[in-house]
C-alpha cells in the first residue's frame, strides 16, 4: 500500500506539470487583456506602458518559466518563513505570484479568501452529505413508497435548478419580502460573541441552503442508486433466510456495501469545496475564492487565473489519488500491489 | 411575534454585554456597494473607477472640479489664474499655493515636496503609471516654497487644470511612497492597499477585492466642523448591478449603490419599495456609432489601415451622402427612452457638456423617406433588386460590432431594422468587454484594430475641457502596426479644417472663447458625419437611500467626491 501511494505520488508530478503548461497556454492564448477594462480616456501609448511595467508583452516561455519558478520555488520558501521564522538567503529580492489587478501576492489573497469558502461551501458539503446518505439508503429501502417518490421529486428539482436561480429566489423571499437574512455577505464581521455568531449564522443560512440542496440531490441519487443495486444481491438474500434482524441485514450487510462508491465520491468533490461555488459565492457576494477567479477572469489577471486554477488542478489530482486509496481500504476485494 | 423578538434582542444585548465585546454604540456607518470590487487603494496603478472612487476617500489633489465643471481648490489656498498672477501669461507655468494646515492622517504637516514626490513617482520611466497622460505637456514640478510649486509646461497650455486636479491625482505622501519609485512598485502592496491620506477618512482595513473599511481621520482639517458626519464607511465590493440596486433600494442594506446600468422597468419597480431613489447626473458620455474611415474587408492586406495619401478609403462609407442618411434612419429618442430610462438622452452631438459647450447647430430626427430620397437621387439604387443598395458595385451590407451589453445588443437590433428600410444590410457583431476594449495588439476583435464598419461604444471625459477628447481624432492618429496598433484616431478622421481648429483651440484662453472653438469642432464632426452620437449618457447613474442626506454627484469627479458632507437623515 505505502508502495503505491508513492508510486502515485510520483507519478503526480509529471501530470502536474503537463496541467500547468495547458492551463497557461490556454490563458496565453485567449485574447482577454489586463488593460482591457481601463477607462478608454488612458490612451493606447499608456496602456502599453503599463502592460510593459506586468510583464504581459513578455514571450510565452519567460512569463512561464518566471511563474514556475515563483510558485514552486518562491512560494514555498516564503510559506516556510512566514510559518517558521526562518530567514533563507536571497528573501529580499524574491519574486512572488504577483497579481496584475492588486499589484500584490496572489497567495496572501488566496489565504484571506479560503476561510470564506470552507465556512460557506464547507459546511454546505457536509450538510448535504449528512442529509444524503439516510435519504438515500430510505429511499433505496422503501422504494417507490411516497417518501421515495416525494423525495426523487425533490431531488430532481434540487439537481436541475441552477444555483443562481434558487439564489435569487432565496434573495427575493427571504431578503426582500421577508426581510428575515440579508443579501449582502458581511465579510468584515468577526464572530466574537453571541450576537455576532448570530449574525454570521443569518447570513450563510441562504448560500449554505442554496449549496446543500444541490450537493443533497447529487449524493442522495447516487447512494440510492447504490443501495438499491446492493438489496437485490444474493448475500443479502442469505442474510435475511439467515434470519437476521432487518436492522442488522440493512444496517451491517447493505449500507456498508453500498458506501463504497459513495465515499469515493464525496472524496472526489472535496476539491469543489477548496474551488467555492462561483456563481453562488458571486451572487451572495461571499469573498471567497470562487468570486475571487471571476473578477480575476472578467479583469485579465493572469498571473491570478494561473494560479488559481492551478491549485485547483492540484488538489483535483490529489483527492483522486486518495479516493483510489480509500476505495482499497474500505473494499477488501481491491488490493494494490 | 414582535414580543418574541424583543425578548430575543434582549437575552442578545445581555449575553454580549456579559461577553466584555459590547457592540460599540451610535457609531454611524455608511455602506457603499460597488458591484466591482476595489483592487488596490493607488489612483496611479489603476484607473478602474472602482478603485479611484475607493482611493478618493483617503487621497485628494490640490483642486477638484464642482458639479458645474468649474475648479474649487481642496489642499490649495486658490485656483491660480491669469488675474491673481499664479496662472503665467506666457500659459507655460502654473504655481499652487498649498494650504499650510492640512496634516497627514499620521499627523505630519502637508509639504509641496508630497507634490513633487508625486509625479516624479508617476513619471518614473519604469512605473507603467496609469494616470501619465494627466502629466501629458509636464516640463517639471517643483518646489518653490515649502508649500508651493511651480509646475512648467513644455508648451504654452492654455489649460492648465489637470495635473493634481480632480481625485485622477491626488497627492501621495512622500514618506510613505518613497520607496516605492518605479520597478520597486510592486514590493509595495502595504502602500498601495493602504495609502496615508488627507482625507476625511483612513483605511481600517483593505481586503483587495472585496471590502475597504475606512474610519474617520481625526486629523482631517475640517474636523473642527464636526466632518466627517459619518465615523466608517463600509464600501463594499462585487456581486452584480441589479442585486447591488436590489440592497438599496429594496433590502435597504447599502446606501450607496454605483453605475446601475439596468433595465428602466426593474428599477422602477424596485424604487417602489420607497428605501431609496435612482439618480443620473450627466457630464460628458456619449454612445456613438463610429464609422470606420478605411477598408476593413477582410481580404485587403492593409485591412482597417490608415494610408497617408488616403488611399485604402472605406468602399462606400466614404460617401457622405450614405453616412448621413445612416444617421437620418435611426431614432435616437426610442433609443434612449426604451434602453436608457432616466440614463440617458437622445443627442445629436458629441459634446454635450459643460452647457457652455453644447453646439445649437444639430438636429438629427428620424426621417427614412427623406434618406431613401436622398440615396436615390445621389444614384445609390438597388440594381439587383435584392432589397440592399449598392454604391459603385459594392452592396451596402455593414458589419456592427460592439460589446456584449443588453443595452447595446438591444439597440443594435433597432439599428439594424432602421438600416434595413433604406436599404442597407447589418450583421451584427458582439464581443466580450475585455476584448473589445483590452488594446492587445494581437487581438483581431479590439476596437482600435476596428476590423468592422462601424462599431459602437461610449466615450467619457471626465475633464470639463474637452481639448484631450476632441484631439483624439486629429489626422495622423490612426492605430496602425507600425505604432502596434495604439492611437486614439480610432475612425482614421483627417479633416484639414478640423486640424486647424484644433491648434487653435490649443492656443485659446479663457473659457467662452475655448467653448466657441469646441462647438465648431463638434459640429465638424456631426456635419461630416464621421461618427454618429446616439444617447448622451449619465456619468454617474447610482442608488441612493433616503436615509442618506447631502450627497452631491459630480460628473467631473469621482461621483463620491464630497463623501465628508454626507450624514445620515433620521426616520
Amino acid at each position: 500500500m505505502g508502495k503505491y501511494i508513492v508510486q502515485r505520488l510520483l507519478t503526480a508530478i509529471p501530470t502536474i506539470l503537463v496541467i500547468s503548461f495547458i492551463i497557461f497556454a490556454i490563458l496565453e492564448l485567449s485574447p482577454s487583456d489586463p488593460t482591457g477594462d481601463l477607462p478608454l480616456t488612458i490612451p493606447p501609448e499608456v496602456r502599453a506602458k503599463i502592460r510593459e511595467a506586468l510583464g504581459a508583452d513578455d514571450p510565452f516561455a519567460v512569463k512561464y518559466v518566471k511563474w514556475l519558478q515563483q510558485f514552486f520555488i518562491a512560494e514555498p520558501l516564503n510559506f516556510l518563513e512566514t510559518t517558521t521564522g526562518i530567514v533563507f538567503p536571497g528573501s529580499e529580492d524574491r519574486v512572488r505570484v504577483i497579481s496584475w489587478a492588486t499589484r500584490g501576492p496572489v497567495m496572501d489573497i488566496i489565504a484571506e479568501r479560503l476561510p470564506q469558502t470552507l465556512w460557506v461551501v464547507g459546511s454546505s458539503y457536509i450538510l448535504g452529505v449528512l442529509i444524503a446518505i439516510p435519504v438515500g439508503i430510505y429511499s433505496a429501502y422503501r422504494q417507490y413508497s411516497i417518501f421515495d417518490q416525494v423525495g426523487t421529486f425533490l431531488m430532481m428539482v434540487g439537481f436541475s435548478v441552477p444555483t443562481f436561480f434558487t439564489g435569487l429566489m432565496f434573495i427575493i423571499i427571504f431578503s426582500v419580502n421577508l426581510k428575515w437574512f440579508p443579501s449582502v455577505y458581511d465579510t468584515t464581521l468577526v464572530v466574537t460573541d453571541i450576537a455576532s455568531l448570530k449574525k454570521q449564522l443569518a447570513q450563510m443560512i441562504m448560500p449554505v441552503t442554496v449549496l446543500t440542496l444541490y450537493t443533497t440531490a447529487q449524493m442522495s441519487r447516487y447512494t440510492r442508486a447504490s443501495t438499491l443495486e446492493n438489496l437485490q444481491q444474493d448475500f443479502i438474500r442469505t442474510a435475511r433466510s439467515k434470519g437476521l434482524t432487518e436492522r442488522v441485514v440493512v444496517g451491517r450487510h447493505v449500507v456498508r456495501n453500498s458506501l463504497i462508491p459513495v465515499v469515493t465520491l464525496i472524496a472526489l468533490g472535496i476539491p469543489g469545496i477548496f474551488g467555492g461555488a462561483l456563481i453562488t459565492e458571486q451572487i451572495f457576494r461571499v469573498n471567497g475564492i470562487g468570486q475571487y477567479l471571476i473578477i480575476a477572469i472578467q479583469g485579465g489577471d493572469l498571473p491570478t487565473v494561473q494560479t488559481v486554477t492551478f491549485i485547483f488542478a492540484v488538489l483535483v489530482v490529489l483527492f483522486n489519488i486518495v479516493a483510489d486509496v480509500l476505495y482499497g481500504i474500505l473494499d477488501p476485494r481491491v488490493t494494490y500491489t | 411575534m414582535k414580543t418574541k423578538f424583543t425578548l430575543l434582542l434582549i437575552v442578545v444585548m445581555v449575553l454580549s454585554s456579559f461577553g466584555g465585546a459590547a457592540i460599540a454604540q451610535a457609531e454611524e456607518t455608511v455602506t457603499i456597494l460597488y458591484w466591482q470590487a476595489s483592487s488596490i487603494l493607488n489612483p496611479y496603478l489603476s484607473s478602474g473607477s472602482k478603485d479611484q472612487h475607493a482611493s478618493s476617500i483617503v487621497l485628494e489633489p490640490l483642486a477638484n472640479v464642482a458639479p458645474d465643471g468649474s475648479i474649487v481648490p481642496l489642499l490649495a489656498t486658490e485656483i491660480p489664474t491669469i488675474e491673481n498672477g499664479g496662472f503665467a501669461e506666457d500659459l507655460t507655468a502654473i504655481t499652487w499655493n498649498i494650504r499650510d494646515d492640512v496634516l497627514w492622517s499620521d499627523g505630519t504637516p502637508l509639504t509641496a515636496e508630497d507634490a513633487v514626490f508625486t509625479w516624479e513617482y508617476c513619471m518614473h520611466p519604469e512605473a507603467g503609471c496609469v494616470q501619465s497622460d494627466e502629466f501629458d505637456g509636464v516640463g517639471s514640478v517643483e518646489a518653490t516654497g515649502s508649500h508651493q510649486i511651480t509646475i512648467t509646461f513644455n508648451a504654452p497650455k492654455p489649460y492648465p487644470y489637470q495635473a493634481f486636479v480632480s481625485h485622477s491625482t491626488p497627492i501621495l505622501q512622500k514618506a510613505q511612497f518613497g520607496e516605492c519609485l518605479g520597478a520597486q512598485m510592486a514590493a509595495c502592496s502595504e502602500q498601495n492597499f493602504g495609502p496615508i491620506g488627507t482625507g476625511p477618512f483612513k483605511v481600517e482595513e483593505f481586503r483587495p477585492n472585496d471590502v475597504v473599511t475606512y474610519v474617520r481621520n481625526d486629523n482631517f482639517r475640517d474636523a473642527d466642523m464636526g466632518k466627517p458626519f459619518f465615523d466608517r464607511v463600509i464600501f463594499k465590493g462585487g456581486g452584480d448591478a441589479e442585486s447591488a440596486a436590489r440592497a438599496v433600494l429594496e433590502t435597504g442594506e447599502a446606501d450607496y449603490a454605483w453605475n446601475l446600468q439596468i433595465s428602466p422597468e426593474v428599477l422602477s419597480r424596485m424604487e417602489e419599495a420607497g428605501n431609496g431613489k435612482f439618480y443620473a447626473d450627466f457630464g460628458q458620455a456619449i454612445e456613438t456609432i463610429w464609422i470606420n474611415g478605411t477598408d476593413p474587408s477582410p481580404d485587403n492586406p492593409n485591412r482597417s489601415v490608415w494610408m497617408e495619401d488616403a488611399s485604402n478609403q472605406h468602399p462606400f462609407l466614404s460617401n457622405k451622402a450614405i453616412r448621413q442618411a445612416m444617421s437620418m434612419a435611426i431614432d435616437r429618442n426610442i433609443i434612449a427612452e426604451q434602453l436608457y430610462g432616466q440614463a440617458g438622452k437622445a443627442s445629436c452631438n458629441f459634446i454635450n457638456g459643460p452647457a457652455a459647450n453644447v453646439s445649437p447647430n444639430n438636429t438629427c430626427d428620424q426621417d427614412i423617406d427623406g434618406a431613401n430620397a436622398m440615396l436615390d437621387e445621389a444614384g445609390i439604387v438597388d440594381s439587383d433588386g435584392d432589397g440592399i443598395r449598392e454604391y459603385m458595385g459594392h452592396p451596402l451590407v455593414v458589419q456592427y460590432q460592439t460589446s456584449t451589453n443588453a443595452v447595446r445588443q438591444n439597440t443594435q437590433a433597432l439599428i439594424k431594422q432602421w438600416w434595413s428600410e433604406i436599404g442597407i444590410e447589418t450583421e451584427l457583431r458582439n464581443l466580450s468587454a475585455s476584448v473589445f476594449f483590452g488594446s492587445d495588439p494581437g487581438s483581431p476583435d479590439t476596437l482600435y484594430k476596428f476590423y468592422s464598419d462601424v462599431q459602437m461604444y461610449t466615450t467619457l471625459s471626465f475633464s470639463p475641457d474637452m481639448e484631450s477628447a476632441l484631439s483624439n481624432t486629429r489626422c495622423g492618429k490612426a492605430p496602425r502596426p507600425d505604432n502596434n496598433w495604439t492611437g486614439s484616431n480610432i475612425i482614421r478622421f483627417c479633416n484639414a479644417d478640423y486640424d486647424a481648429a484644433l491648434d487653435e483651440l490649443s492656443a485659446t484662453e479663457g473659457d467662452d472663447a475655448r467653448a466657441a472653438v469646441v462647438i465648431r469642432l463638434n459640429d465638424i464632426l456631426i456635419q461630416e458625419y464621421a461618427l454618429l452620437p446616439l444617447v448622451y449618457r449619465a456619468s454617474a447613474t447610482p442608488a441612493i437611500s433616503n436615509t442618506l442626506g447631502g450627497v452631491v454627484l459630480n460628473p467631473w469627479d469621482v461621483e463620491i467626491w464630497n463623501i465628508e458632507d454626507w450624514y445620515r437623515i433620521d426616520a
